[in-house]
């Protein structure tokens, strides 16, 4: 089978699943929603306000959420992952999602308001530590000359060290009753993002996974050494620029619209590579598609385990997702073993 | 006899990051290498024998003179047409994600059709020709990690002859290999060179390598040339004495009559 039929197959297959877990999303909830009427709003024909405003304006809107956001954490991953040669890599390395997260808190702490986006005011602070946060990092690391993969993990972690030390300070210094929000935010949650909102997240997502989708097969060549890429006719430079851009626009829309959720860049490629093999041309389009059903589950689990109460999808990510991992190092153990 | 691969006074410097780094450079190197020749390319550690690879791949480019393949200046070139001619064979492969024989050897048609997504028909019976070819069909399917050491080096010559390459560049291709398989080695090359007229860069330690397989042979020195010509004008004992710092005997291969080279280890 060549990696093009096989692609397919996968794609459609993740499809199926992604199709029925929205749906059963949209009939779960802590709002008590019959599957009836829920039938009824989705057919145009509501039975009372409330529940449309429940199943359009509040599950639909979060159930688009999860499956972006997912699938922008995933995207990234892999992009990071392949161009760092490191299967432990994960987008928060960049440095992204703290620089964003240092966006946030300053709006919060100082009371600011972006008064012309009011409804993302949060959104355009975090995207702009993001972009901060991205820039300092791709300059250390491109001062040293090309762009070498070594200084660019190490500026990721050092603008991420950087920036989180500066919450902390701020955290400190202000009173704790204005805090409440941005330690929420801070665990990441998949709160209802307006329909204005979610317009511009997909179209800052789409960006990124283009950049990326469009880099893959050369990321595969670079994968074994940039060396051999160059003399395999790889613009090795032009990948490197273009991955990177790629994973930051994602790591930094998914920060700023839902906070930083952990384990999704990471579990989601690393099980895909396990299962699939390591060519980015099937992997880069199969984590948009695994990486929104993982976090649909995560985020379908965390509206309803402790209803009416909710869980941060975080959490949820972080206990499915270790366990998992540990799944999957066991088996591939076995497999490759004595 | 028409030039492959010119090198014509070329010079060349790494950028220096401290002051106290050691500067390697390659100084006024000339020489030619003829279609459908083994050229060998010799020398002690850091004679410039890996940068000499990395300038002709346009992987670095030279400071001052001129590389020219086919006639055409390397430095004009695209990277992708750079390496529809020249296919570089490397030492191993860096460890990574565990690619497949075939995708592995399928990476070779990348620069013959860059904007691709995936490898057309064509590709893949090209990649099929070049697995029959160096005997690794039959592990199309199995991960890079889990091949020996002479499989591995069968692999990346399949990748090598997938690119449909006018020249094959090997750097050190028997390092990694015990001795049936650097047998191996050398009965392919010498099969490659002679049935389809490819020609070979050979850059190694191995002396007795060079002097089997080489028609001519390029000796290198703290990144000029020493000597360049026919092997036994270079293989000369004073020659390789005063490059290597040792003492050595230059004798003949009792079964191939071709030149071999032995140290004489002091002490005894």
């Amino acid at each position: 089978m060549t990696a093009g039929t096989r692609l397919l197959a996968v794609l459609g297959a993740l499809a199926l699943v992604l199709a029925g877990l929205a749906l059963v999303a949209l009939f779960v909830g802590s709002a008590p929603v019959s599957p009836r009427s829920v039938l009824a709003v989705l057919a145009g024909r509501a039975p009372a306000a409330l529940e449309q405003v429940v199943v359009l304006d509040l599950r639909l809107p979060r159930i688009l959420a999860a499956l972006l956001a997912g699938g922008a954490l995933a995207v990234a991953g892999v992009g990071f992952q392949g161009l760092t040669r490191n299967p432990l890599a994960e987008p928060s390395v960049l440095g992204v999602s703290s620089g964003a997260a240092f966006g946030v808190v300053i709006a919060q702490v100082f009371g600011l308001r972006a008064g012309v986006l009011d409804a993302l005011g949060l959104t355009a602070f975090a995207f702009a530590g993001a972009f901060i946060a991205g820039l300092t990092v791709y300059g250390i690391a491109a001062r040293a000359g090309g762009l070498p993969v070594h200084t660019l993990l190490l500026a990721g972690v050092i603008v991420g060290i950087f920036f989180s030390s500066a919450i902390t300070v701020l955290i400190s210094i202000v009173d704790f009753d204005r805090l409440g929000g941005v330690i929420y935010w801070l665990l990441g949650s998949l709160a209802p993002i307006p329909v204005g909102g979610l317009a511009v997240f997909a179209v800052v997502a789409a960006v990124g996974f283009w950049l990326i989708l469009g880099q893959s097969r050369q990321l595969n060549l670079l994968a074994l050494g940039e060396e051999g890429a160059l003399q395999l006719g790889v613009h090795a430079e032009r990948v490197k620029r273009r991955i990177f851009a790629g994973a930051a626009l994602l790591t930094a829309a998914v920060v700023a619209f839902a906070g930083p959720i952990g384990f999704v860049g990471l579990i989601v490629p690393h099980a895909l590579r396990m299962l699939l093999g390591p060519d980015h041309r099937v992997l880069v389009p199969t984590a948009l598609l695994a990486g929104g059903v993982f976090l649909l589950a995560a985020d379908t689990l965390a509206r309803n385990l402790i209803a009416p109460a909710e869980l941060s999808v975080g959490v949820i990510t972080a206990f499915c997702g270790a366990p998992f991992f540990i799944y999957l190092l066991r088996a591939r153990a076995t497999r490759i073993g004595p | 006899m028409t030039a492959l691969v010119e090198f014509g006074r070329v010079g060349f410097a790494y950028p220096v990051p401290h002051r106290t780094a050691r500067s390697f450079a390659i100084r006024d190197l000339s020489f030619t290498v003829a279609a459908g020749e083994i050229f060998g390319v010799i020398g002690p550690n850091a004679s410039g024998k890996t940068t000499l690879i990395r300038l002709l791949s346009r992987v670095l480019e030279p400071d001052s003179g001129d590389i020219r393949l086919e006639g055409e200046r390397v430095r004009r070139l695209t990277r992708a047409a750079v390496a529809t001619r020249i296919a570089v064979v490397p030492q191993s492969l860096p460890q990574g994600f565990p690619y497949t024989v075939e995708e592995l050897v399928l990476m070779g048609r990348f620069p013959h059709a860059p904007g691709r997504f995936f490898e057309s028909e064509g590709d893949r019976g090209i990649a099929v020709e070049a697995m029959t070819a160096m005997d690794v069909l039959e592990l199309r399917a199995e991960p890079l990690d889990r091949l020996s050491g002479g499989e591995r080096q069968r692999a990346l010559l399949a990748r090598a002859l997938c690119q449909r390459p006018r020249l094959l560049v090997l750097d050190e291709p028997t390092s990694h290999l015990d001795l049936r398989y650097q047998a191996e080695c050398v009965g392919l090359l010498r099969r490659l060179n002679g049935s389809s007229g490819l020609t070979i860069i050979l850059v190694t330690h191995d002396l007795n390598l060079a002097g089997e397989l080489c028609h001519r042979l390029l000796l290198l020195a703290d990144g000029s040339a020493v000597r360049e010509g026919p092997v036994e004008s270079v293989l000369d004992e004073a020659t390789l004495e005063a490059v290597y710092g040792c003492r050595v005997v230059v004798d003949k291969h009792p079964a191939s009559r071709r030149p071999t080279v032995q140290v004489v280890w002091p002490g005894a």
